[in-house]
């Protein structure tokens, strides 16, 4: 496969796809295959054979359209008219009304100048809702792969690197750090043998970004990491992906055999010198799995605990040697980045936070879904244009990011600049794009115990301070939100969570107390008003009402 | 007028109070400095009120030892946790990963030589907690004194510390579990 | 062999390369408490006692993983280190049932140790009393998951100094447990060679030799620094019975 050939296969794609006069794009996703995408498929599929329109129109299986909460959803190109709740009778309604005599059905027409569209930047989900998840031709015809094919013939590794370096790019994994500078360790680890591995684990509960690229868009996740392979050296890539996400991995499946056949993965791509093959490693249901030397542990084959780093993976990863490991969402930044420049993704979100990030935004919210908004964008226009603000009669209190490492952000921060450094001076992190917005029914303690929770299931239990000390953090908010806590013991969790955060081993527990240092600094009523006053006869730690503890 | 001192036990198998005893002749230097207005060892049947210093030896394991923690913590300044089982459940925390029905069954029916039959005089016989927990989980404890038992010096050190209003800050070599 | 200076608690210390802060403390009688470190096997940095502070960094690092560059400035006996030792004793305690009176290593235990380093006098945690069996199958050996701490001194030291990999850790988080071959009883074990290697290493009560009775067992665990070194090294070091301090 050349690159005047792939040009060729682009071409012929459009060329086949404007023989149609319409084309009926269902979100071929996993949310809106729960919400009955599937009877909605079929009975397009029914009603385009009765009527003999299957040369006219074609029916095919897209990304995530966006507005999860109101699927099934729907697009018809190329008239952009995009329909919500589709189930068999709209379905029929839409091939009989709008394909036939282009009648939109407006009952199910959502208004793309509703802010929950217009507000988004789509860089990451650009090809939802125009191309053929399982497509590698469609891909290639929405531009895919000129950017390997760009790389491979007209720049160095080292042009790679700095221009993903000027780009900005910052992993969108949680921790932000700069994608060009931890591919660029890479390049200098002296080594025959290095690796790019994608985390794909999403461990994050209400989280499902990666997964709808994955699900949506896979060959876009596998052109960043060849991309990322060509610019450090490695010629083997790994996709970490949870087992709790079948249809990606069927579609990373697939998508990795059509680029195989097509010389786009394997050996010499795109006939170049360049090697670059792609496995898949599915996890076992750990989120510690999520954490990079965890991570890395268990594509070994080993139990997934994560180490002490330094040594970094970008020095020593997956079988000791230079690993570049990044998230699906930073891969999938990639591709457009060498295609448009760096000078153009600079140009989106902020000067330290540049680009988009997908979100996923649910909770006490009216519009539910995924959502791809430029960084900086402030919370208040997220929640308020883009999510349509919180249901008739409940008023916003908080919003939550970065899932059970993150914190919360009340009504006095609405107007933060969503970026890395900005939610870091609230107490949260930007985490991997949970979004959960709370309402005045949320009790906030009980969100903390919530978090708790799952951090204290998903804890390796490698070091003391997690494995023990989430457990005693659950207990102590089990008994506040019961009210039989003191005011001792709620000095105690705060004591507790300090320690917890500073000493744990690795991210998980180090960020675990985060949504209960975050609760306890902007809603520490909730908590106080469940305490039950201490006297000298209640139980205590030990604090003595008579003389001072001097004990050492 | 002499400080009031008292001691109790709970759940425990009365070894620190043995413990106490191995005093010795210390014993008698004591009696001098303090008045003990409660002690098993001597016959007094209610807890008295206004008790300066009260050593508590044992866990807390059935009801009747909550109820006579909190009889203790109000009418006394200064609790003591007296010994490992006071401190920290010890070997009476051993049945805790049992039901208290298991416990009771295997005690009352399966041991049994004659007449197998769970007691159960309607508040006579005290209820076993789900679990025996160390003093300080069930009521404000001042100063804890660790030792399986704790031995006859570690005593005297605390105790005259008390009488003399300081509290026992034991140093390292006086702090000894088991 | 280029050396690096750095600076421990106010004193210049130089290290050799591949040298890690616990090392140099260690060679130089500077104490910083462990427990999962133990010379002579893989350090794991995972009981987060040996944690010090290094100026210009927020955050925490350990001593046994941890290697000095040129000019660094640690700290070991900090407030805020002395209290989170303090707090993982605790944590420690509470977590498993630990009742020094019946036990076998009563007064030549690690965590006992650790406990009056640390000035423990009560746990401010409940306990958790949590329902661990033991296993008793294997002839000359006891392993008592109620005392077990998770320091995964036995798992090291079976996989890399024996070579038999008879232990391993099965379940998540506070379910953690020490496991003898594929969840088998010790006593069937496929792989044991009944070395007591384990039984040696392990720092409290959890593995120990049967007929030993309360307060009877003394374990002396320089030896694994001895075969090492042998192996490594070629060369035969004396070791202090005792753990050197």
């Amino acid at each position: 496969m050349t690159l005047e050939e792939l040009r060729e296969i682009a071409e012929k794609e459009r060329t086949r796809q404007a023989q149609y006069k319409h084309r009926i794009l269902y979100c071929s996703s996993a949310g809106c295959f729960s919400s009955g995408g599937e009877s909605a498929r079929s009975a397009f599929k029914k009603a385009l054979d009765e009527h003999g329109l299957t040369k006219e129109c074609e029916l095919v299986g897209t990304g995530c359209l966006g507005l999860c909460g109101e699927g099934p959803l729907v697009i018809v190109q190329p008239d952009q008219t995009l329909y919500q709740h589709v189930d068999e009778q709209v379905a029929k309604r839409i091939v009989e009304e709008h394909i036939l005599k282009g009648q939109i059905v407006k009952e199910n027409q959502l208004d793309l100048n509703d802010p929950f569209f217009a507000s988004q930047k789509k860089i990451v989900l650009e090809n939802m809702g125009k191309t053929n998840s399982e497509s590698l031709e469609e891909y290639i015809a929405a531009d895919g792969y000129e950017s390997l094919a760009k790389v491979l013939t007209e720049m160095t590794p080292e042009d790679v690197i700095n221009e993903i370096r000027k780009s900005g790019l910052r992993g969108r994994g949680g921790a932000g750090y700069l994608t060009g500078l931890k591919w660029d360790i890479v390049r200098k680890s002296v080594s025959e043998q290095k690796y790019v591995v994608c985390n794909a684990d999403e461990g994050d509960p209400g989280a499902f970004m990666d997964r709808s690229v994955l699900e949506g868009d896979p060959h876009r996740v596998l052109e960043g990491m060849a991309i990322a392979g060509y610019a450090v050296g490695a010629n083997q890539g790994y996709v970490y992906v949870r087992a709790e996400y079948p249809l990606a991995i069927e579609r990373l499946k697939l998508a990795i055999k059509q680029a195989e056949k097509l010389g786009l993965l394997g050996n010499r791509v795109l006939e170049s010198q360049f090697n670059f093959h792609i496995d898949i490693r599915i996890g076992a249901g750990a989120f510690v799995c999520g954490e990079e030397t965890a991570l890395i542990r268990s594509i070994m084959g080993r139990r997934g605990r994560p180490r002490p780093r330094p040594p970094f993976p970008s020095e020593k990863g997956l079988w000791d040697k230079p690993t570049v490991i990044n998230n699906v969402e930073t891969y999938a930044n990639i591709s457009p980045i060498i295609r448009n420049g760096a000078s153009w993704f600079m140009s989106i979100g902020t000067p330290k936070s540049p680009g988009t990030k997908v979100f996923a935004l649910a909770g006490k919210i009216n519009r539910t879904g995924l959502i791809e908004v430029p960084m900086g964008i402030p919370l208040r226009k997220v929640i308020f244009d883009i999510g349509g603000g919180t249901p008739e009669g409940s008023e916003f209190k908080a919003a939550q990011t970065g899932g059970p490492s993150g914190g919360c952000i009340p009504k006095e921060h609405i107007d933060l600049p969503i970026d890395y450094e900005s939610l870091q001076t609230v107490g949260s992190i930007m985490g991997s794009g949970g979004l959960i917005v709370m309402d005045s029914t949320s009790d906030m303690v009980d969100v903390a115990k919530f978090f708790m929770e799952f951090c204290m299931d998903e804890s390796c239990g490698k070091c003391i301070p997690c494995r023990v000390g989430t457990k005693h953090i659950y207990m102590m908010l089990d008994k506040i939100v019961k009210g039989e806590a003191t005011e001792d013991d709620f000095q105690l969790l705060q004591e507790l969570c300090v320690m917890v955060k500073e000493s744990s081993l690795c991210g998980l527990g180090q960020s675990a107390p985060n949504p209960v240092l975050s609760t306890i600094r902007f809603f520490r009523e909730e908590y106080t008003k469940k305490l039950k006053p201490a006297t000298c006869y209640e139980s205590g730690n030990g604090q003595s009402t008579v003389l001072q503890n001097e004990s050492k | 007028m002499k400080p009031k001192v008292a001691t109790v036990w709970l759940g425990g198998c009365s070894g620190c109070h043995m413990s106490f005893l191995d005093l010795d002749e210390r014993l008698i230097e004591l009696a001098d400095k303090m008045e003990l207005v409660y002690s098993p060892l001597a016959d007094i049947k209610d807890f008295p009120t206004n008790v300066d210093v009260v050593l508590v030896e044992g866990a807390v394991t059935n009801n009747e030892n909550e109820e006579l923690a909190h009889i203790v913590r109000k009418r006394s300044k200064f609790v003591v946790s007296f010994g490992d089982c006071a401190t920290t459940g010890n070997v009476t925390a051993m049945r805790n990963k049992y039901t208290p029905e298991d416990i009771s069954k295997r005690a009352y029916i399966e041991l049994a030589d004659k007449n197998p039959q769970i007691p159960n005089e309607y508040q006579t016989i005290a209820q076993l907690l789900k679990t025996a927990r160390p003093l300080h989980e069930v009521i404000k404890v001042d100063a804890w004194l660790h030792g399986c038992p704790p031995t006859a010096d570690q005593i005297w050190f605390a105790v005259t510390s008390l009488l003399e209003g300081k509290i026992p800050v034991l140093p390292p070599a006086y702090l000894r579990y088991g | 062999m280029s050396v690096i200076t750095f600076t421990m608690d106010d004193v210049q210390y130089s290290a050799h390369e591949g040298d890690t802060i616990l090392k140099v403390a260690r060679d130089n009688g500077v104490h910083i408490p462990t427990l999962c470190f133990l010379e002579g096997l893989s350090a794991v940095g995972a009981c987060r006692l040996c944690l010090v502070e290094v100026e210009g960094s927020p955050k925490l690092f350990p001593a046994c993983t941890t290697k000095p560059t040129e000019g660094m400035i640690v700290r070991t006996q900090t407030e805020r280190l002395k209290k989170y030792r303090k707090m993982i004793v605790e944590l420690l305690a509470s977590e498993g049932n630990h009742h020094c009176a019946v036990c076998v290593v009563n007064g030549h235990c690690e965590l006992q140790d650790l406990a009056y380093e640390v000035g423990l006098d009560h746990v401010r945690f409940p306990y958790l009393f949590p329902n661990k069996s033991l296993d008793a199958t294997h002839k000359e050996f006891v392993m008592d998951h109620n005392r077990c701490v998770l320091c995964t001194r036995c798992v090291r030291v079976c996989h890399e100094v024996e070579g038999a990999h008879v232990w391993d850790i099965a379940n998540r988080g506070i379910n953690c447990e020490i496991i003898s071959d594929m969840n088998t009883p010790w006593g069937e074990s496929q792989l044991c060679t009944s070395c007591g290697k384990c039984v040696r290493v392990c720092p409290v009560g959890a593995l120990l030799e049967k007929g030993a009775t309360v307060g009877e067992l003394e374990k002396h665990r320089g030896f694994i620094k001895v075969i090492v070194t042998a192996r490594s090294k070629h060369e035969w070091i004396t070791v202090e019975d005792q753990e050197e301090e």
